[in-house]
């Protein structure tokens, strides 16, 4: 990838984590571990893969995501909205009762959505249903999910695994958020989903694996997805939880823990001067 | 009554091929019973349209949730135990929530299950999924209701459960019958009852109806087909009409139509309601009929209901 490219990618980066902090802040409430997890993966699909149009968002031949970990939601809207989906300013009301911003994704409710999700397991299966729909239609589409390592402890995840492949959905690709901790600790001690390539392997899904905040090696997993054929692709990245913000990174308790003021003010500090070095 | 008996479960499986015929846009799901439910006729006439999610009924919900936002008209079948039941939070978040066009046709239901036994017999359906903000919940009575009920459900653009039953059951309406999706419908007038009933009950409501009036009780038959959104104004016409109401269902007393109407008229009309149905137990192996007289589901116990109820 061109360093003109990449630049402008990981300073939306960070303009996304400060977006997605700054509404948690606000709220009170959210989850800012996953958020900052998967910013550099939601900002590369949204600012270079899909094939879609903001101001469009119901267009019938976009590709479709769904974010299975649905409780990213503050790291989502943070890239539609500054994606050009709704003003930036909305993010301001996350998890209002009136606001088009829930706690989980509500498609009915905010541009640019395409699933509900919320309840982990069930998004995968609904971006299966998506890529299957998409082949027996004839459609281009491309269809994305993005799952939570913890969720992958959901029996339902390997149902719609087992189905994917059966079915042959090159057009489905679902990218593991591999931060490694969830609720209740790290993933080896609360259950171990691990080894999460080899399972989906085994499930007859062709394999990926790169480090998620590294957006070449995002680039030639996007790339090399588009060779395959016959097979629904998982990339598994690899993910700091919390990522970019020092207080929080590899930090359980940040799971779904809003910041008080003083540690959103450090949390900007420290992303504003990553956004210094990043546009430098 | 005509002489016919068909199961609701057979009417299904002729509806899904005849709306393949009409509507490229319909495609069905099954997870490994499309034999038992019947999606197995639409499945030779549409094989290209048909997909087996094998035995996983939660990836089977929402799987059709996504064919649904992709835009298809979806029928994803299972037993009603494993479909309301195994899937209920799939239904709640993945269909329900985003109000998708995905009709659920559950078999199997009730305790006429049979022989299978408890672990089968889902008397529990009803109640799960009328609590569902939104969802339509359809028990027909006969094979012709339910053919009508699920042309209805297919033009339905939000989520529908329809209830069909796996023994053959008394044809209770005639060929020429309408369907209204949310309208009961009245069978039979009645002075000093009403028996309000649902499913493979409305035939055995009709049975104790005509033995009550040869013992000089006049007791009128209302068909609740559907219970969501319930037709609320043609119970309360039935409260105004008669000082007890008797519901008939092969479902719990406990939140299905019994607590349903109920629910009604206790806010709406307070009358006297009393309860057939599955008394908070579980079911057992055995024949299907065998099983309906043993949990008091026949036309026997609806008069004997009655009775008491007129302290007869």
């Amino acid at each position: 990838m061109e360093i003109a490219v990449k630049q402008p990618l990981k300073a939306t980066a960070v303009k996304v984590r400060l977006a997605a902090l700054e509404g948690i802040w606000r709220a009170k409430s959210g989850h800012p571990g996953g958020s900052l997890s998967a910013a550099d993966i939601l900002t590369y699909l949204y600012f270079k893969q899909m094939n879609i149009n903001p101001q469009e968002p119901q267009w019938q031949e976009r590709d479709r995501f769904v974010l299975s970990k649905g409780h990213a939601a503050p790291g989502l809207y943070a890239v539609l909205a500054l994606r050009g989906y709704f003003p930036v300013e909305d993010l301001a009301t996350l998890r209002h009762p009136d606001s088009h911003l829930q706690g989980h994704p509500n498609m009915h409710l905010t541009p640019g959505i395409d699933m509900s999700t919320g309840s982990l397991g069930q998004g995968i299966s609904a971006a299966v249903g998506l890529a299957l729909g998409a082949k027996i239609s004839g459609k281009p589409w491309q269809v994305y999910t993005l799952l939570g390592d913890g969720e992958l402890q959901e029996g339902q995840v390997w149902e719609a695994a087992m189905f994917a492949a059966a079915k042959g959905l090159d057009n489905l690709t679902a990218i593991v958020d591999n931060n490694n901790l969830q609720i209740d600790g790290s993933i080896t001690e609360v259950n171990s989903p691990y080894p999460i390539a080899e399972k989906f392997r085994a499930f007859g899904w062709h394999v990926i694996e790169i480090f998620g905040h590294c957006f070449t090696e995002l680039e030639q997993a996007f790339e090399e997805l588009k060779t395959i054929v016959g097979k629904p692709v998982c990339i598994v990245a690899k993910t700091v939880k919390g990522k970019d913000v020092s207080f929080m990174e590899n930090n359980v308790s940040w799971h779904g823990s809003a910041p008080n003021d003083e540690q959103y003010e450090q949390a900007v500090a420290e992303l504003k001067a990553k956004l210094a070095e990043v546009e430098g | 009554m005509a002489d016919i008996k068909l199961a609701t479960r057979d009417a299904y499986g002729q509806a899904l091929a005849e709306l393949g015929a009409k509507n490229s846009k319909l495609v069905v799901m099954d997870a490994d019973l499309a034999a038992a439910t019947k999606t197995s006729v639409f499945a030779k006439a549409y094989p290209e349209r048909f997909f087996d999610a094998g035995i996983a009924e939660q990836n089977l919900i929402g799987v059709a949730a996504g064919l649904s936002i992709a835009g298809f008209t979806v029928f994803a079948s299972s037993f009603a135990m494993f479909a309301a039941g195994r899937a209920f939070e799939q239904i709640r978040n993945t269909l329900g929530y985003p109000h998708l066009n995905v009709n659920i046709g559950a078999t199997h239901a009730g305790i006429s299950v049979g022989e299978d036994g408890a672990s089968h017999q889902c008397c529990e359906d009803i109640a799960l999924m009328r609590t569902i903000p939104g969802m339509t919940v359809i028990n027909p009575a006969d094979d012709v209701e339910a053919r009508a009920a699920i042309f209805a459900a297919a033009e339905l653009p939000t989520p529908c459960y329809l209830r069909f039953g796996r023994l053959a059951v008394p044809r209770v309406n005639s060929e020429g019958y309408r369907f209204e999706l949310g309208k009961a419908v009245t069978l039979k007038d009645g002075k000093d009852v009403t028996i309000i009933a649902t499913g493979l009950m409305v035939s055995e409501a009709l049975y104790a109806a005509a033995t009550l009036e040869s013992e000089g009780i006049s007791a009128g038959v209302l068909n609740i087909h559907t219970i969501k959104p319930l037709d609320e104004e043609a119970i309360l016409s039935a409260a105004a009409k008669t000082d007890l109401l008797v519901t008939a269902e092969e479902h719990s007393i406990i939140g299905g139509l019994g607590s349903a109407v109920a629910e009604v008229v206790s806010e709406k009309a307070p009358c006297r309601v009393l309860r057939v149905g599955v008394r908070d137990k579980f079911g057992c192996s055995g024949p299907a009929l065998e099983m309906l007289k043993r949990y008091g589901l026949d036309a026997k116990t609806i008069a004997e209901t009655v009775r008491a109820g007129l302290g007869k």
